[in-house]
């Protein structure tokens, strides 16, 4: 998050480096643009699923195992909001989609973030600063979270179709880009920039920026952190909300334990990133999202295993995450 | 004799200890107290999830380290009976051969894992054993020549611990004398050696500089013991036990697969014994083993119960529906980490305190 001058740009150079190392392996150009841009795609959901988790880490220094249940939320909450509005949400104008989605995606917001406010008041307030309880209680937390949405939308999966709009695939000569991975590719770009603004150039992020750097002296100003940090988990669980409405379509279906299943990745995203860090977590959900694709097509036994493989290098060379954060 | 047994660690609390004199007399002489094929399943996972849980605490309760990847080693041990089975044929060699070789695995990926992410920050290695344990089941799933994939394999144990293998023509107190109820037996002593064996680790020099590294890493490291070594250690002894608990689960199945051994809800499981029970203490997994998985057994029943009686409001129907019996266990679970956070065998021990 270190701002201009003295910026650490060797992790940022990992991305084009990574995508330029596998170009020869790809052989043709077209089909490494498809890839390379399914993996921007996916890095860019991935993050706005694991920003919100990042700093409620780095903020508060709470380990939330629970993050999945919001991600399987905002999907399933999406179902049923796209289900009634079947006509606009299957029209093949996108901005009739746009509709449909857009309410979508901020009904599944406003859920995931409202069940975040009651996630933080029962089940993390009472463990603050106590790590070991913090992962016990909200593994607890996420288990029920899975079973109610059980009870509610049943334990099947469901479909979760693309809006026709978004379908099909645009061709830059022999490429084929899916027109919703760049969909994805856009909203990613606008979480990012609306996080690294707000936490750059407002208030706000100043105090969450020096909260993250050093609580104590930012609580004897007169802030009061612990407020701040309840907007921030509910923000971060709207955002996994939100990230959730993309999987599901980026997926086209949902099931109830799509939390467990992403929470994998999401954990490499930030410990890639250093815990804390949401440029380190930008960095980190781009390169495990191209990575995946890249050897999801070359040797596709490994997809998963190259995700680990990746945070091992990369916390050989950086034992801490690229973007380290201070005082941790 | 018995101080020595138990290595000077009594349960410290007369309650405590009817009941744990109770536990094993009664798994002891459970095929005879218990008949049944379901009293005897339900007693065999016991001492089956005993030994696991046990191993856990190890690292979980006396180290203070968060692992998810525990039933990797259960598994392992599992698959290493079943893979040997299937290979080589039901012989005892084939036993100790697959025993043998996934205590091998057992120990180097531990050692691996440990000595990569116990050095980094503690909160890492609990994400990175959930990283790696998800690897691991996929790749069991994936190599299905020599694990069967999501099938899972099916084999056969020697002749003399299978059902088949029944020596006398008259019952003994009403039970038949079969392998079945030798192999009960095999795990039952099994079962007794490993516990043993693991008070003798946490009650001696080392388990005490386990417990101090728990309760304060930089003094530990500050006196002069080197923590990533003592965490290491902890790591790989715990899931060398638990490998033994998962060669005990496929010797009592003669099947293993992906779900049976591997799943995350086995994980679950574990911390929950561990937390209901009373961390840091063996005891307590014996009894939170207990309760949970009789709980387990014969809560789904009682939620039947409950689900048929309340079919008018479908509502509450479907929160008390036998499928849904984990959301139970998991508010049980929360509650029990914000109002029992010492266990049943806390409890037990603070009691004595207070009255003493």
């Amino acid at each position: 998050m270190s701002m201009a001058r003295d910026f650490d740009w060797k992790p940022l150079a990992l991305v084009p480096a990574l995508a330029l190392l596998v170009l020869p392996f790809i052989g043709s150009p077209s089909t490494w643009l498809t890839l390379t841009v399914a993996g921007l795609a996916m890095g860019m959901i991935i993050f706005i699923i694991a920003s919100g988790l990042t700093l409620v880490f780095g903020l508060m220094d709470v380990l939330n195992f629970g993050h999945g249940v919001f991600i399987a939320l905002g999907a399933f909450v999406a179902t049923s909001v796209l289900g009634a509005m079947g006509d606009w949400a299957g029209s093949d104008q996108l901005w009739r989609n746009m509709v449909a989605v857009l309410p979508a995606m901020l009904v599944a917001m406003a859920v995931a973030g409202a069940v975040g406010l009651a996630f933080e008041r029962f089940i993390v307030r009472p463990v603050y600063g106590q790590h070991l309880k913090q992962i016990l209680i909200t593994m607890g937390g996420m288990i029920i979270g899975e079973e109610l949405i059980k009870v509610i939308w049943g334990p099947a999966q469901i479909p979760l179709p693309l809006p026709g709009g978004m379908r099909g695939a645009l061709l830059i000569g022999d490429a084929a880009i899916e027109k919703y991975r760049l969909v994805a590719v856009a909203v990613g770009l606008l979480v990012f920039a609306v996080l690294a603004w707000t936490l750059s150039r407002t208030k706000v992020g100043l105090l969450i920026r020096a909260g993250v750097q050093d609580r104590e002296m930012v609580e004897s100003l007169g802030y009061r952190i612990r407020r701040l940090f309840v907007g921030v988990f509910v923000v971060g669980s709207a955002l996994a909300g939100l990230g959730g409405v993309m999987w599901g379509l980026y997926q086209q279906s949902v099931v109830p334990q799509m939390g467990a299943q992403v929470n994998v990745l999401i954990f490499i995203v930030i410990i890639i990133g250093g815990l804390g860090s949401t440029g380190g977590a930008l960095i980190g959900a781009l390169l495990v999202g191209l990575m995946a694709n890249y050897t999801g097509f070359l040797v596709p036994k490994v997809a998963l295993f190259s995700n680990i493989a990746l945070m091992v290098a990369i916390l050989l060379w950086r034992p801490q995450g690229v973007y380290p954060v201070a005082n941790r | 004799m018995l101080n020595r047994l138990l290595s000077g660690d009594y349960p410290r609390s007369k309650v405590l200890a009817v009941i744990l004199v109770a536990i094993f007399l009664g798994l002891a002489s459970a095929p005879f107290l218990f008949p049944g094929v379901k009293a005897l399943s339900v007693a065999a996972k016991v001492l089956i999830f005993v030994v696991l849980v046990a191993s856990f605490d190890l690292l979980l309760g006396y180290t203070g380290i968060v692992s998810f990847a525990h039933t990797m080693f259960f598994g392992i041990g599992a698959y290493g009976i079943a893979v040997a089975t299937t290979r080589v044929g039901p012989t005892w060699s084939a036993l100790a051969v697959g025993l043998g070789g996934a205590l091998v695995l057992s120990l180097l990926l531990s050692l691996a894992v440990g000595l990569f992410s116990l050095r980094v920050r503690a909160i890492f290695f609990a994400m990175i054993t959930l990283a790696v344990a998800a690897a691991f089941q996929t790749l069991a799933s994936q190599l299905s020549d020599i694990t069967g994939g999501e099938d899972g394999l099916t084999f056969k144990v020697p002749e003399i611990l299978s059902p088949s293998f029944e020596p006398f023509d008259d019952p003994f107190l009403g039970v038949t004398l079969d392998g079945r109820l030798l192999c009960y037996y095999l795990l039952f002593v099994t079962a007794v050696v490993l516990v043993l064996a693991l008070l003798r680790i946490v009650n001696s020099p080392f388990g005490r500089v386990l417990q101090a590294i728990r309760e304060n890493e930089f003094r530990a490291e500050a006196i002069g013991y080197r923590v990533v070594v003592y965490r290491t250690t902890s790591s790989v002894l715990s899931a060398l036990f638990a490998t033994m608990a998962g060669a005990m689960l496929a010797l009592w199945l003669r099947y293993n697969g992906p779900d049976t051994s591997l799943s995350f809800e086995i994980m679950m499981d574990c911390l929950l014994i561990v937390v209901i029970g009373g961390m840091g203490t063996i005891y307590g997994a014996v009894i939170g083993a207990v309760l949970f998985l009789v709980a387990q057994s014969y809560l789904q029943d009682l939620l039947r119960l409950g689900s048929e009686a309340t079919s008018g409001l479908p509502w509450l129907s479907a929160l008390l529906s036998p499928d849904r019996w984990l959301l139970w266990l998991g508010v049980l679970f929360v509650l029990s980490v914000y109002y029992f956070p010492t266990g049943v065998v806390g409890r037990l021990r603070a009691a004595v305190r207070r009255a003493a």
